[in-house]
């Protein structure tokens, strides 16, 4: 006779896979159950280990090793083991043990395979590893945005219309109205190797407005002088949101589309719209319109409402993190363009800086300024030090007041330490490189990741080509910076008080900036200066470093998950406190998470720390050569 | 010398062998046929036995048997296939109090057999094995009452009891007088306070089988942290 086992039922019944199984089922299973006790740090199973149940922890936690004894998993209550021992010969592949004192439920092998063969969600769910369970959970989510799936090539509505380099301004105006399209390529007359032209150029509608009509250009001039040269392209290859990404990151409003060089058609910003119906574009061009400080700060307003909208047509955070970055650039570009109506035209050349998030194409709604100012060389404090101190302050204020807070580490163009110029850069990264103290480490974590946002912006590419070279040929500089990326730590017993952030207001909650996005950027940083990558954004990052081949198989494209699902977690829950009228952070409370984030965060942050721990090995500490 | 030292310092085999002897009763010859094992056995190769009664109150003498629970288990595995659970109707009205306790109620029991009917399938159950219960005064003398009740012979057996293994090392420092005096609560005892000392699990309380597994897994526990594998059962039984 079999007795009732509600306790126990009702404990598995909480859980996958047995939450999606008939009550009575699960009824049967409690009753086959055998229980045992470990004291923490006793050895569950050890290589080799005959296994013939499945196993569940009903409390405590376990570690799960690889063979070489290196971390593969940490589990805890509800979590299941032995699975992949089961379905593999019965012999332990991964051997367990106690972390914490625990209490294990074994269910004999003979309800495992009854299970797996009466119910398609319950062999799905054991079949399935956690690591590949996470690269689902990340494509399903992008399968669900129409962007994400879709070419570049189904965009495309109509042939590009070309014309020879060779032709004038009125005969290109001309061509553009028989054929009634807004934009013209431009090719060149010299054949390529290959015997054929080559894209010379881009002539738009706006070309003609501004660069002929406006300065009253000869309209018997060659079209080369009013196209744009070597415009920015995109494979025919690439995906739908890439080309949003490149549209919102150049502020292009034509894109062409190229197979081995060969135009295959111009997207159009309008192209793009179909697909995101209230675009992040508009919000672009409609801060650029702006006239006043006042109207900025009024639109600002709609930044939170392009960013849930973002959310709910399932972008991912690649898009959103670029969106939010181009939104906050413009912000910085019309801010510092009133400046310059207000204090008059500069009286040396400069480059505004972003830094930090939104350099790396990685920002979100809460978010502070990091910005700072490349100066000429030729600049002299006592004859421009004023001008650039005033322009500093408005744009500071002006960030400030439209959402973007001052940065309470005084990292802002206003802090005189922070506006220097090109020379001093340099020598101040070179100084940071050949010595990583402490505050050099600290400062290299926010101004490696920089990108030019206006004025001499070719000065923040030729400044990060600087710090690549010199930073890859320092292995004490990478070694100290792998280091210090490894202070802080993903929360890996997650569910477990002790792990929650205990400082101030957010008791019992887990902030997923510190814990885990701004650790995995901190990662990447290190391995693209490595490799010489000079991307900025953490995903284009890794696309180099998976190339450079520095990571063992597969550890970079579970990387690109992990990163991909701590960062959507976060923009979810600050989307969540957006809708509850609530102020968005970076918190996150274990209760509020449902069952499929909170075992693939899990993952993630495995992931996460298997990579720190490859990162010491791969970097290690040296002491400075003499 | 007081009783549990009595019983502690008993000679359980030779008392299951003239038992079995002696015993009129069929199901009470059985029981003690099946023997009692050397108090030198370790831990390790003990069959235990979990058993948890719930009452209508707290006086063997009066009060009666309304469920019983028992989970076999040894110190590795708690076996659920083998575990036993009955309702059983008392001779004597349910009283409210113990209503609003074990939440067994009139209507469970109208259809429950008398402890007369279940008493073989129980004893059956715990032959050969050490019993483990959670506060020795309940089981033990109500199961010996309940039998003088029925056919005017009693029982007795060794148990293990998991709240005197846990008073061994929280009330020997200080007596109660003493908590009182210098104003702190003596640590409690009481079954689910005690499994959470051990990071055993919440389970809902005054369910008699689940109670069983509770008190299982216990021991399991105590022994992990307090005995070896090693240490003989009369170190720990009673």
């Amino acid at each position: 006779m079999e007795s009732e086992q509600i306790e126990i039922a009702s404990f598995l019944a909480q859980y996958p896979p047995f939450n999606e199984l008939p009550e009575e089922v699960v009824n049967n299973v409690a009753c086959q159950i055998e229980i045992s006790y470990y004291r923490a740090g006793s050895e569950v199973f050890k290589f080799g280990d005959k296994i013939h149940e499945l196993c569940m922890i009903r409390s405590g936690a376990i570690e799960i090793y690889r063979r070489n004894g290196d971390l593969y998993n940490r589990l805890s209550t509800g979590d299941l083991f032995g699975q992949l021992g089961l379905l593999m010969g019965n012999k332990i592949r991964l051997p367990s043990r106690t972390l914490e004192d625990s209490l294990i439920y074994f269910i004999p092998e003979r309800v495992f395979t009854e299970l797996c063969e009466r119910y398609q969600s319950f062999s799905d769910f054991v079949e399935v590893d956690d690591r590949s369970r996470l690269s689902n959970a990340v494509s399903r989510h992008n399968e669900s945005n129409e962007l994400m799936i879709s070419k570049v090539t189904a965009l495309i509505s109509r042939e590009s219309v070309h014309l020879d380099d060779k032709a004038t301004i009125r005969q290109a105006a001309q061509k553009m109205s028989e054929e009634s399209v807004s934009s013209l390529l431009i090719m060149t007359s010299a054949l390529n190797e290959y015997g054929e032209p080559e894209l010379a150029g881009i002539l738009t509608d706006r070309d003609l407005r501004n660069r002929v009509v406006a300065t009253g250009l000869d309209l018997d001039s060659p079209v080369t002088e009013a196209m744009t040269r070597d415009p920015v392209t995109l494979d025919d290859d690439a995906y739908a949101f890439e080309a949003m990404l490149t549209m919102l990151r150049y502020n292009l409003h034509h894109l062409p589309v190229l197979d081995n060089g060969r135009p295959l058609g111009v997207l159009a910003t309008s192209d793009i719209i179909r697909y995101e119906s209230q675009s992040s574009l508009y919000m672009v061009s409609n801060i650029l319109r702006r006239q006043t400080l006042e109207e900025l700060v009024q639109l600002s307003k709609d930044v939170k409402s392009c960013f849930v909208r973002m959310v709910h047509e399932d972008a991912n955070s690649h898009m959103i993190g670029s969106a939010m970055a181009v939104i906050g650039r413009s912000f910085k570009q019309r801010l510092l363009e009133l400046a310059e109506d207000k204090l008059g035209r500069p009286p040396v050349r400069y480059c505004f800086l972003a830094l930090g998030s939104m350099a790396r194409d990685e920002q979100l709604v809460v978010t502070d300024q990091d910005n700072a100012l490349i100066l000429d060389n030729s600049y002299d404090k006592a004859r421009h030090g004023e001008y650039f101190e005033a322009l500093a302050q408005f744009v500071s204020d002006g960030l400030n007041a439209c959402g973007y807070s001052y940065c309470s580490g005084g990292i802002m163009a206003t802090n005189p330490r922070w506006r220097k110029t090109r020379k001093q850069w340099e020598e101040c990264f070179a100084d940071w490189i050949d010595n990583p103290d402490p505050e050099a480490l600290l400062n290299s974590s926010i101004f490696f990741d920089l990108d030019g946002v206006w004025g001499k912006t070719k000065w923040a590419d030729q400044l990060n080509t600087f710090i690549v070279r010199r930073a890859r040929k320092s292995p004490h500089f990478l070694g100290c910076l792998a280091r210090n990326s490894l202070s802080r730590t993903p929360p890996l017993g997650f569910f477990k008080s002790f792990v929650m952030e205990k400082d101030g207001e957010h008791r019992n909650s887990i902030n997923l900036k510190r814990r885990g996005t701004a650790p995995t950027a901190d990662l990447i940083r290190v391995h693209a200066l490595a490799v010489g990558s000079r991307a900025q954004n953490s995903f284009e990052r890794l696309d180099d470093i998976i190339k450079a081949d520095i990571l063992p198989k597969g550890r970079g494209t579970d990387l690109k998950d992990a990163l991909e699902f701590i960062s959507m977690v976060r923009i979810r829950h600050q989307v969540l406190d957006i809708e509850a009228e609530r102020r968005p952070d970076n918190n996150i409370e274990p209760e509020n998470l449902s069952d499929f984030e909170r075992r693939n965060l899990k993952e993630a942050f495995q992931v996460l720390s298997n990579s720190q721990r490859f990162l010491k090995f791969r970097y290690p500490y040296t002491r400075k050569q003499k | 010398m007081k009783r549990e030292d009595v019983n502690a310092a008993m000679d359980w085999p030779l008392f299951f062998k003239e038992q079995a002897l002696v015993c009129s009763d069929s199901r009470l010859r059985t029981f003690y046929e099946h023997g009692c094992i050397s108090p030198d056995t370790p831990l390790s190769e003990t069959p235990f036995v979990a058993l948890d009664f719930e009452t209508t109150g707290l006086d063997s003498d009066h009060d009666e048997i309304v469920s019983i629970g028992l989970v076999p288990f040894d110190l590795n595995r708690v076996r659920l296939r083998e575990a036993r659970h009955w309702l059983l109707k008392p001779r004597k009205p349910l009283v409210e109090e113990s209503v609003v306790y074990h939440g067994i109620t009139h209507t469970d029991i109208d259809d429950a057999p008398d402890l007369g009917k279940v008493s073989g399938a129980v004893l059956e159950a715990i032959a050969g094995r050490v019993v483990v219960v959670h506060f020795r005064d309940i089981e033990r003398p109500f199961l010996d009452s309940a039998f003088r009740q029925r056919i005017k012979e009693g029982i007795s057996f060794p148990v293990v009891d998991t709240m005197e293994l846990e008073a061994r090392i929280h009330r020997k420092k200080l007596s109660r007088v003493l908590y009182r005096l210098i104003g702190r609560r003596p640590t409690s005892i009481r079954l689910s306070d005690t499994r959470v000392r051990y990071s055993l699990p919440r389970y809902s309380q005054h369910h008699a089988l689940t109670d069983a597994i509770a008190t299982a897994e216990l021991l399991q526990a105590q022994i992990r942290h307090r005995y070896t594998e090693d240490t003989p059962i009369s170190a720990i039984w009673c």
